[in-house]
């Protein structure tokens, strides 16, 4: 690609590109032409999308359609549950669950002779001889996409997809006709704020960081995503890398700095290689490197690789990380906007957070602030998971309850169970019980009833989950990860994760939990960064809603949900049991026993609960409890 | 975290010391060269034993405690060399909500080793993850590239004797 240096000559790529792009966007083709997307994302490759692609590509070669239709391999479309996916545009049709045995009859049937599948469609969107196209669908209908507009619709490894897309634009915008005040000005009338956990206004982190005087200024990038559970900022970066640079050269402008590091987790790499691709690309395309746009403005992106510690989501201690350090966090103030990376003020942003960046530039601070609630402006992308019929990548308006989210755009919970709760904000955060499922999420109303934000996994929980054992869970994790710095983390962390086990262990009394709560306060007012200050919040909140589980295990030493071992008893019912002895034999321990043909009975001080009988019983007669 | 001496000894070739001189001569004067140099010696020693972090150390001219400090600090640095098949359980939420954990616990039974180990005959070796974005396919777990999703208990043996 040659080298763009102007609007116009920007605008040429576009349009160029916009033919190729405007199959999928505006669903027509003149020429006949049809695009077939596969979703590239991590959650579909899992899946096999990549044989799907390659037999793809061998049979369409195979029906002489060579010319007729391309085969794109984009990032994440967001319904993870029915990988591998693939979409046939013009008309948008779906086709989900894909396997490499369906594809000749879909290339013969529908690429070549223009009659879809029907059998290998996604069910929802075949209704008799009508076939609906995704964004009709309950999941897409409730959805706005602005983060991930481009997610699922283009190739991440073309350039010049991206452009078509109004991409650069907003870098032109702001080198050729604003000053780096109206850049920030523009952000803080918008009202965007981080979507990394804490939701700080972006505008302000600019601002100060801009004030700084220095000859050096460093712009990073969050994408060191450690949230079990959450996956929007990989699905970003596979989806739409170059949304990301161009936010970050933006971001370089506005606050005078001419380098910038993104810190990608190692564990995603399909992130790691479409951010090599876009980069180089980039620099070729001039969008980075010493003279962009002919304005003399310089920016320069480089890619650091994390290895694995979730503490280096904390701002301090990335930068710390990205220096060749044990990734620990220090004491704030100074603030990065001051004293940053290699000493110098620093701005951090995570990955979802720049991808709403040139959109705002563009379209203006106005249109941005049209969306969310009063204070949370925008849209937010959660990710779902857990025990939820539509697990993957959703994105709403701030301000959208709960429950549209888990009912209407989740599907609700599978095999006829009963919500409990939704997890948000991972280790940081809590869990919200059914009674505020109607609460409008935003930043603000999630801290209210004991949870946050974080940056977006939101894990939906049925009734055979144990919260104990979710807090217990969380817990283990930052016992894990605690970076050791200081103590209240380090050592508190680790009794507390002691007080939950001897509680799923039927072991603690009620004053255990007076200790446990105290010490949650005094971990959450003294730990040193934000990891260990909200450490706690996974076991407040769930003494909050969940009390009653609790204290079942502590007085009743019983397991409610059946998840805690030690508390559960494996018994037999003796009205269905036949006396066959098959789980007698089977018991590795010899607890069970009794006369052939009358009911047999176990003995609860010998069974260790490894639930051979209950595989065994013919008769359905063995349960937990 | 504690760390077990390993009982397969070091034996990296000349071969593998030319490259790693060669990376960290790349690498050298770059601001935070540590970690991509690190990790570059993980790509060709597929672990980083003491006699490989020593080396860094003198090559670049630091205290083999700093080395050490960063190496033990990262989940994903290993001092341990890992199996020929590398199998890694998921133990993310979602994964956990679905059950991982119980499919953690039945391989370390199977395997007779903890997280982070390695099988006597160097054929496996277990760790636990953290997320690793497929779950739209919870309980996911997988050994070296192949990726096995939508997993119960059950599936344990039957992905086991694929690799016996």
């Amino acid at each position: 690609m040659n080298k763009i240096t102007t609007l116009d000559e920007l605008n040429a790529v576009k349009a160029a590109a916009a033919e190729v792009v405007n199959v999928r966007v505006e669903g027509k083709s003149d020429s006949g032409v049809k695009d077939v997307l596969v979703c590239g994302g991590t959650g579909c490759t899992s899946s096999g999308s990549m044989n799907i692609i390659k037999k793809l590509e061998e049979e369409i070669e195979r029906c002489g359609l060579k010319d007729k239709v391309n085969v794109i391999k984009t990032g994440c479309f967001g319904l993870c549950a029915l990988g591998p996916i693939m979409i046939v545009y013009p008309e948008g049709t779906f086709y989900s669950k894909m396997e490499v045995d369906h594809i000749t009859e879909i290339v013969e049937s529908h690429l070549r002779d223009g009659v879809p599948v029907k059998k290998y469609l996604y069910a929802e969107t075949v209704d008799g001889d009508n076939i609906k196209s995704l964004n009709d669908t309950a999941f897409y209908a409730k959805q706005h996409r602005v983060a991930l507009r481009n997610c699922g619709l283009i190739s991440p490894e073309h350039i010049e997809e991206y452009i078509a897309r109004d991409g650069y634009q907003a870098l032109h915008k702001v080198l050729t006709s604003m000053s780096q005040d109206d850049v920030i000005n523009v952000l803080l009338a918008s009202g965007l704020r981080g979507r990394g956990g804490a939701g700080f206004p972006t505008g302000r982190k600019w601002q100060f960081a801009k004030a700084s005087v220095n000859d050096q200024k460093y712009v990073c990038c969050n994408a060191d995503e450690g949230d079990p559970g959450a996956f929007m900022d990989r699905s970003v970066l596979e989806g739409d890398p170059h949304a990301v640079i161009e936010a970050m050269a933006i971001a370089g402008y506005a606050i005078g700095a001419n380098q910038g590091y993104i810190y990608v987790r190692a564990e995603y790499p399909i992130a790691v290689e479409r951010l090599e691709i876009a980069i180089k690309q980039a620099e070729e395309a001039g969008m980075l490197g010493d003279n962009i746009f002919g304005t003399g403005f310089k920016f320069h992106l480089g890619l650091r690789l994390g290895a694995g510690a979730f503490v280096c989501g904390e701002e301090t201690a990335l930068m710390t990380s990205i220096e060749g350090n044990r990734g620990e966090p220090r004491c704030r103030p100074p603030f990065p906007a001051v004293k940053g990376l290699f000493g110098k003020p620093t701005i951090l942003n995570n990955v979802e957070t720049y991808a709403n960046v040139a959109q705002i530039i563009l379209k203006g601070a106005d249109w941005f602030a049209s969306m969310g609630t009063e204070k949370s402006k925008g849209t937010k992308v959660f990710a779902l998971g857990g025990k939820i019929h539509n697990t993957g990548l959703v994105e709403v308006p701030m301000g959208t309850t709960l429950r549209t989210v888990i009912e209407e755009i989740g599907g609700g919970i599978p095999n006829g169970k009963k919500f409990k709760a939704a997890q948000t904000g991972g280790p940081s955060g809590g869990c919200i019980p059914p009674q505020h499922l109607d609460i409008p999420i935003d930043y603000d109303n999630l801290i209210a009833i004991g949870s946050m934000m974080g940056s977006g996994g939101l894990i939906v929980m049925d009734e055979d989950n144990c919260m104990v054992d979710i807090a217990k869970f969380f817990l283990e994790f930052t016992v894990d990860e605690s970076c050791g710095k200081c103590t209240p983390c380090r050592i508190g962390t680790k009794r507390m994760y002691e007080m939950l086990e001897k509680i799923t262990e039927g072991k603690a009394t009620m004053e255990d939990l007076d200790k446990l709560e105290k010490l949650c306060y005094y971990i959450k007012d003294n730990a040193l960064c934000g990891l260990g200050q909200t450490a706690p919040n996974p076991v407040l909140s769930t003494l909050r809603y969940f009390k009653d589980e609790y204290i079942a295990h502590v007085q009743e030493k019983r397991c409610p949900a059946g998840v805690c071992k030690k508390l559960v008893q494996i018994k037999i019912d003796p009205a269905k049991c036949k006396g066959c002895s098959a789980c007698s034999r089977k018991c590795p321990v010899g607890a069970i026993t009794g006369e052939i043909r009358s009911p047999f009975t176990i003995d609860q001080n010998k069974c260790i609960k490894c639930g051979a009988c209950i595989a065994t019983c013919k008769f359905d007669a063995i349960k937990k409890g | 975290m504690a760390f077990k001496k390993s009982a397969v000894p070091f034996n990296g070739t000349a071969e593998q010391e030319a490259r790693l001189n060669k990376v960290i001569e790349e690498h050298k004067n770059d601001p935070g060269a540590l970690m991509p140099i690190l990790q570059k010696a993980q790509d060709i020693y597929g672990y980083l034993p003491i006699e490989v972090q020593t080396m860094i150390a003198e090559a670049m001219d630091i205290p083999l405690e700093k080395v050490y400090g960063v190496v033990t600090f990262y989940a994903q640095f290993s001092i341990n060399p890992k199996g020929q098949y590398k199998i890694s359980v998921c133990l993310g939420t979602a994964c956990y909500v679905k059950g991982s954990g119980d499919i953690f616990n039945k391989l370390q039974e199977k395997l007779g080793i903890g997280s982070g180990e390695i099988t006597p005959d160097g054929k496996f070796s277990l760790d636990a993850c953290r997320c690793i974005g497929a779950c739209g396919l919870a309980p996911v777990l997988t050994v070296n590239e192949d990726v096995y999703g939508r997993l119960t208990v059950d599936d344990v043996d039957k992905i086991l004797e694929k690799y016996a």
